[in-house]
């Protein structure tokens, strides 16, 4: 079984996993980091987002074979200690979630975006593909742009 | 019109325990409440009665020692903010911090409530909740009375403290145990008037919040539960195929394969991960056969369901008639958490972990289907990612049952997004004629046939299914079958003559569940069309239409709010509108208005909803803001773009690739909620947007394209 390091939410990891097995199972089955959630595991509902690198991925679509020497970040690992992220204090500003399933991949992707846009548009947003079946979008734009005016 | 609660009288009882702990009775939920008060206690004073034992049909307060106020919740959480509710009941009456409340969700009872659905959560907890801290309230004062050697008169409670004139104060927690022994408290143990609150009625975040944006909120899937192993099922192409042979070699001796096991709905594999998992469950050779829709499309199952609609009757004469035929496809619940169920099953007794909206029935249909009797099995309620209905059903939980005890070891079971899609359940397909008959400018009839696809069983048993309906009264009950068709509207909402339905069914072979709003979703939709066709036929505006024919006070202070608030009747460009429509039901009532670009029919944006809605008291108002907010997506998606097609006995959807739920691109981008005030007790909110939402979406694009939208959701 070939084995992979990578810096997990700022700790070094080392996993013995098949290669094309998905970050994500590796994150939630070998690791116990359960924050990226499954909703579809082709990529498409985004619950799992997270980040390589900085980067927006969907880790169901990426093999853990593509992560390794690299940072990944989960919801996890998004805050400063204690201190929230500035994307997660806005959510909770807004009181953005209702059943919360798909948020950690929410704000996974609302940070990637402010990190790319400081200053997102509408149309920014409306390029957001994660899925929220509770239907909380209005609150994610608001907690977006106040995590931008804030930030 | 408005079902008025009636106000109940709530018995309290102490528990005999080394720590305050009091309890009120749950009945059955608030359309049924009448005779739920136990009769026997009814004539005696609150906390006269010492109960000792199980907290089966309670809803039971204990004060720790450590100072949280600990309520165990006969309801699940599945982010319709019940939790967030409840502990707001509690810590008003209490005088407790939010942050001291603590709502775990109780394990599946033996007796009492434990149904969570048809909107009732908050108005079947809202009097026993208040009844109880208000009862442990006044014990907690006595105590600390009895301790300072003061009046207890004299006392305030204030952030999970008693505290004296003199400043001294003392935490509920270090009072606990003595405020256990009092019998008698000195001070009223009634809750205080609505005038008086101040946690109930102001907008709290969600008591979860924190936990959910760190990713610290756990639901089934996130367990840890010793050598619960990830299993998938792999199941047939079409609805209800059948298993003929499997070849499993390949896949058994695939690294990280724990086990093969053949189930009702196909084969399961457990295995180190889920990655594992789903694997060897691509390795596995099945050959299947059809299911019994094999020869059933969209096409055929519509002209089905309109060949059952019962003819209506005839029109008075001398009325002109506005007609309509509507037709909704079936629709995907979809929650975000598919369905996972954690399942040990051993010889002599079971557990199980999953999120269940019909615990009880859960339970007793676990224990029939892994041969166990009922006390010996365990059901732990977890929050659920979602249900709009999904979860009144149990399939994956006896599914993870059975194949716990046919692995031979714990399980952790999740249905993929395409088991979750492709094998139900679904909102039934239906099919609607309207007839409103007009004469002289007014409406003098109006009737409304339906049929609507029900599920026939194909001689499985109920424990397969894992049906339930209803609050949990009994056991699992016959009724789990869905009633032949939906019952005819409730159209005393309008002064519309002789008000008068009926409805037929077609019976297929489909997995179907309640889905939010349940068959008002359609019906009501469909009605508020036929209504705006009604106001242009007569050459009246839609508001001020519906204004003059509602019949409701209420209803129409909530049209009225909306139509001011949202500017009805501005000028739009060409290829945008705006729409409107009413709701009432669960003694609550909702208006939607929404303007939609529809320049592009095939890709039209709703950009702007605002609803009102008067629910009674509402009890965190920014918890309804955001059921609101939820129902307006869900008509946007079910009128719009969202629903499954059947093709020769499959569904064709089989993600969100092509489930098309709203996305951000699809929401208005910008959207208010008005909360009329009021100080009647709280009715239903969860499911009451649903209708109106999805009536006005129809009704703003019907003004924008110049269309009579006829079939659901019309980009499909």
């Amino acid at each position: 079984m070939p084995s992979y390091s990578f810096v997990l939410n700022g700790k070094p990891v080392t996993v013995e996993a098949p290669a094309d097995m998905p970050l994500l199972w590796v994150l939630r089955d070998m690791l116990n980091v359960t924050g990226p959630k499954y909703g579809c595991g082709v990529g498409v509902c985004r619950a799992c987002t997270s980040h390589l690198d900085g980067g927006e991925i969907q880790p169901c679509v990426v093999r853990v074979a593509d992560c390794a020497n690299r940072e990944v970040t989960t919801i996890e690992g998004l805050a400063d200690g204690d201190t929230l992220h500035p994307v997660q204090q806005a959510w909770l500003d807004r009181d953005v979630a209702q059943c919360g399933f798909c948020q950690p991949g929410q704000i996974m992707a609302a940070a990637a975006l402010l990190k790319k846009t400081p200053h997102p548009t509408d149309a920014d947003i409306d390029d957001i593909e994660n899925v929220c079946r509770c239907g909380t979008y209005s609150r994610i734009r608001e907690a977006i742009k106040k995590a931008a005016a804030n930030g | 019109m408005a079902r008025q609660l009636s106000r109940r009288k709530f018995v309290v009882y102490s528990l005999a325990a080394s720590t305050l702990t009091v309890a009120a009775p749950l009945g059955c939920d608030a359309a049924t409440a009448e005779g739920a008060e136990p009769t026997a206690a009814a004539t005696r004073t609150p906390s006269d009665v010492l109960v000792t034992g199980t907290d089966g049909e309670m809803l039971v307060l204990e004060v720790t020692k450590a100072n949280k106020v600990v309520v165990r919740l006969p309801r699940v959480e599945v982010g319709q903010g019940v939790t967030t509710a409840v502990a707001m009941m509690i810590a008003e009456e209490l005088d407790a911090r939010l942050v001291d409340v603590a709502i775990p969700l109780a394990d599946a009872r033996t007796k009492g409530n434990q149904f969570t659905g048809g909107s009732s959560s908050v108005s079947s907890l809202y009097g026993p909740a208040r009844e109880l801290a208000a009862l442990a309230r006044a014990k907690l004062v006595t105590a600390a009375a009895r301790r300072w050697n003061l009046p207890a008169r004299s006392l305030r409670t204030r952030n999970t403290k008693v505290i004296a004139p003199d400043g001294r104060s003392a935490t509920f927690g270090s009072l606990t145990a003595s405020a256990a022994r009092i019998r008698r408290p000195a001070v009223s143990s009634k809750p205080k008037p609505a005038s008086r609150h101040r946690v109930i009625g102001k907008p709290t975040t969600r008591i979860d919040a924190r936990d959910i944006v760190t990713g610290k909120a756990k639901y089934a899937g996130d367990l840890a539960v010793a050598g619960a192993k990830p299993t998938v099922v792999v199941r047939p192409p079409t609805l209800g195929g059948k298993l003929v042979s499997v070849d499993s070699r390949v896949a058994r001796a695939m690294p990280g394969v724990h086990a093969v096991v053949k189930v009702a709905g196909g084969v399961a594999v457990v295995a180190e991960s889920f990655h594992h998992a789903f694997r060897a469950r691509d390795a596995l050779r099945i050959t299947w056969a059809p299911g019994p829709l094999v020869s059933l499309s969209d096409a055929a199952i519509r002209s089905r369901l309109r060949a059952a609609v019962p003819r209506l009757g005839d029109p008075p004469r001398g009325s002109t008639q506005t007609e309509g035929e509507f037709e909704f496809a079936f629709v995907s619940h979809a929650p975000m958490e598919v369905l996972t169920a954690v399942a040990d099953v051993r010889a002599n007794r079971a557990e199980i972990w999953f999120s269940s909206q019909t615990p009880m029935d859960a339970r007793a249909s676990i224990a029939s289907a892994v041969g166990l009797p009922e006390s010996k099995v365990k059901v732990h309620v977890m929050r659920g990612g979602g249900s709009f209905g999904r979860r009144l059903n149990h399939d994956a939980a006896i599914e993870a049952a059975l194949i716990s005890k046919a692995a031979r070891r714990p399980v952790k079971l999740m249905w993929s997004r395409a088991d979750d899609i492709r094998h139900g359940r679904m909102r039934p397909a239906s099919h609607h004629r309207i007839r409103a008959s007009h004469a002289r400018g007014r409406v003098v009839a109006f009737t409304h046939a339906t049929a609507s696809v029900s599920e026939s069983y194909e001689g499985q048993g109920l424990s397969a299914q894992g049906s339930a309906q209803g609050p949990a009264q009994g056991r699992v009950t016959p009724a789990v079958a869905r009633a032949a068709g939906p019952l005819p509207s409730d159209s005393g909402l309008y002064n519309f003559g002789r008000v008068s339905g009926d409805s037929g069914s077609v019976e297929l072979a489909i997995p179907l569940g309640a889905w939010r709003s349940v068959d008002s979703g359609t019906m009501r939709t469909a009605e508020e069309i036929v209504v705006d066709e009604v106001a242009r036929s007569l050459g009246k505006d839609p508001v001020a239409f519906r204004r003059t024919t509602l019949r409701d006070k209420a209803v129409k202070a909530v049209l009225d709010k909306v139509a001011d608030a949202g500017d009805w009747g501005r000028t739009l460009p060409a290829g945008q509108a705006q729409g409107v429509a009413v709701h009432e039901e669960y003694g609550s009532c909702v208006a939607c208005l929404v303007e939609i670009d529809a320049a592009d029919p095939k890709n039209p944006r709703v950009t702007k909803v605002v609803m009102a809605a008067d629910v009674g008291t509402a009890v965190n108002p920014r918890g309804l803001e955001a059921q609101l907010m939820g129902t307006a997506i869900d008509g946007i998606s079910t009128v719009l773009q969202a629903g499954l097609h059947i093709d020769r006995g499959a569904v064709r959807e089989s993600s969100y690739a092509d489930f098309h739920y709203a996305r951000q691109r699809h929401a208005p981008l910008s959207f208010e909620a008005h909360i009329m005030p009021s100080r009647r007790e709280p009715g239903g909110a969860g499911e009451l947007g649903v209708p109106a939402a999805a009536g006005a979406v129809a009704n703003a694009y019907a003004r924008a394209t110049g269309t009579k939208p006829r079939r659901f959701p019309l980009n499909f």
